[in-house]
């Protein structure tokens, strides 16, 4: 913790090395950044990127963090939007080898570490599965002990980020549970469920975590829609207010450039 | 240093002008909170106006309702880099608001807001006043909804978004410039958007 007396330290804007880009849905790719100066982040937090036009236009944009505190790089997970300025150049230009200007990490509320403990309840809408996917990645480097349920809704099997990687963690790991549900399709396979988050979802899912016991801290990240849904929910079910956390696309899903993290709009 | 491959998207010179560095022009009203919406009645509402720790005036919805109201015109812009023209609010000046309270002058030079869901912001008390800041009980001539902070925000509109705090109870002055709910966590103690003061320690 710095001195309070100092001057504050800034957040420099710097060139980060683009080491890698991965698919990991059709609309979604990963963008593996080395920043040259970069002094670690706690897991759910996000970066500012800026991009310069040949004329010195420039456009700036929120993305979070998908890796964990502990990964070589810091993975900026980014959903190509139709009519984005800054995400479709991300997904049609950006390759490895290119340097792209950031500056962070930002934000600290919506953010994990075991010392926060648990049981820990992560609600994700879409793209919003980003932040929550940096806190499983860290938990499960540094805080499997953390009884942990995602909820996980997505409208199509084929958009269901880190699919793979989390069906696999939730399989060897009994601590961690995945509730996947798909909003525009049928489920695919056993064990997926078709439908929005409800009521009766959410009582299934408070029962997971054992009689009389209560999640101690809940993240939700996704749309507004997805957010205030999932937000009531819990509350109805009595689960504390300020227990809850969440994360917001910012701006409407036609115009909102990934996910735009957090103060009050 | 150009971005590889980057052009972007220019607006037209008039909408630029408007636009602080870092800013894009957004057309809906994205909402943005650190967690649930709190649902405040009507009945339940209120709104202090302290100094310090002492609370020197309180008034109920209906009391608040009384006070002379004033309508702005306003571009507003989201530290998450959203920028929204021409938005029209109706509320109580924070003048306004002094005056009722029995204030002729601020007692202290700085101001923590407060609102229902422990939420605070801080604001230099001369950020609030000559008409610069409110507390918003109507936006487009409705009464603000729940997701937008209703039944009242604060609207400090000249500073990023975060600085209206949304769900607002009370205004406390206190003696030195007390950082914020956001303020604590990484955002900037000031948040003036056309010098791009995002984030701590930006100049």
């Amino acid at each position: 913790m710095s001195d309070a007396n100092a001057a504050p330290e800034r957040l420099e804007w710097q060139e980060a090395a683009v080491e890698s880009v991965a698919e990991q849905t059709p609309e979604v790719k990963s963008f593996f950044l080395k920043p040259p100066q970069w002094r670690g982040f706690t897991a759910g937090q996000h970066v500012d990127v800026r991009l310069t036009a040949p004329d010195g236009y420039q456009a700036e944009r929120s993305y979070s963090i998908g890796s964990a505190p502990e990964a070589d790089a810091v993975e900026l997970v980014i959903e190509k939007l139709e009519n984005g300025e800054v995400s479709p150049f991300f997904h049609e230009v950006v390759a490895a080898g290119d340097t792209i200007e950031m500056r962070g990490p930002i934000g600290g509320h919506f953010t994990w570490g075991p010392r926060d403990g648990g049981p820990l309840l992560l609600l994700g809408g879409g793209s919003g599965v980003v932040p929550l996917m940096s806190m499983i990645r860290h938990r499960r480097a540094v805080g499997r002990d953390v009884r942990t349920i995602l909820v996980y809704s997505c409208r199509r099997w084929s958009e269901v980020i880190f699919r793979d990687e989390l069906i696999a963690e939730a399989a060897s790991d009994p601590n961690l549970s995945l509730v996947l549900t798909i909003t525009r399709e049928a489920a695919p396979m056993a064990g997926v469920r078709m439908g929005r988050v409800d009521m009766k979802l959410m009582d299934e899912v408070l029962e997971m975590f054992g009689p009389a016991v209560m999640p101690k801290r809940t993240f939700i990240c996704g749309s507004s829609a997805f957010v205030d849904v999932a937000s009531r929910l819990l509350l109805e079910a009595g689960i504390p207010f300020g227990s809850i956390k969440t994360e917001r696309y910012g701006g409407d899903p036609a115009r909102a450039e990934g996910i735009a993290p957090v103060p009050e709009s | 240093m150009a971005t590889r491959g980057f052009f972007g998207r220019r607006q037209s010179p008039e909408i630029e002008a408007r636009l602080p560095p870092g800013q894009y022009l957004e057309k809906g009203f994205p909402v943005l909170s650190a967690g649930p919406t709190p649902i405040v009645k009507h009945e339940d509402w209120h709104f202090d106006v302290k100094v310090g720790p002492r609370v020197i005036k309180t008034w109920n919805w209906d009391a608040f309702n009384q006070l002379p109201r004033s309508k702005v015109h306003k571009d507003i812009h989201c530290v998450t880099k959203w920028t929204k023209f021409d938005t029209n609010w109706e509320g109580v000046l924070v003048e306004e608001i002094l005056k009722a309270a029995g204030l002729d002058a601020p007692p202290t030079p700085y101001v923590l807001a407060h609102s229902f869901d422990g939420y605070s912001t801080n604001v230099p008390f001369k950020d609030l006043a000559d008409g610069k800041g409110m507390v918003a009980l109507t936006y487009e001539g409705y009464p603000i909804t729940s997701d937008h902070g209703g039944p009242a925000r604060l609207l400090v509109p000249h500073l990023y978004f975060w600085k209206s705090a949304k769900w607002v109870n009370g205004l406390q002055f206190t003696n030195v410039d007390e950082a914020g709910f956001w303020e604590l966590r990484g955002y900037h103690i000031y948040g003036d958007p056309w010098k791009e003061q995002r984030f701590t320690g930006d100049p």
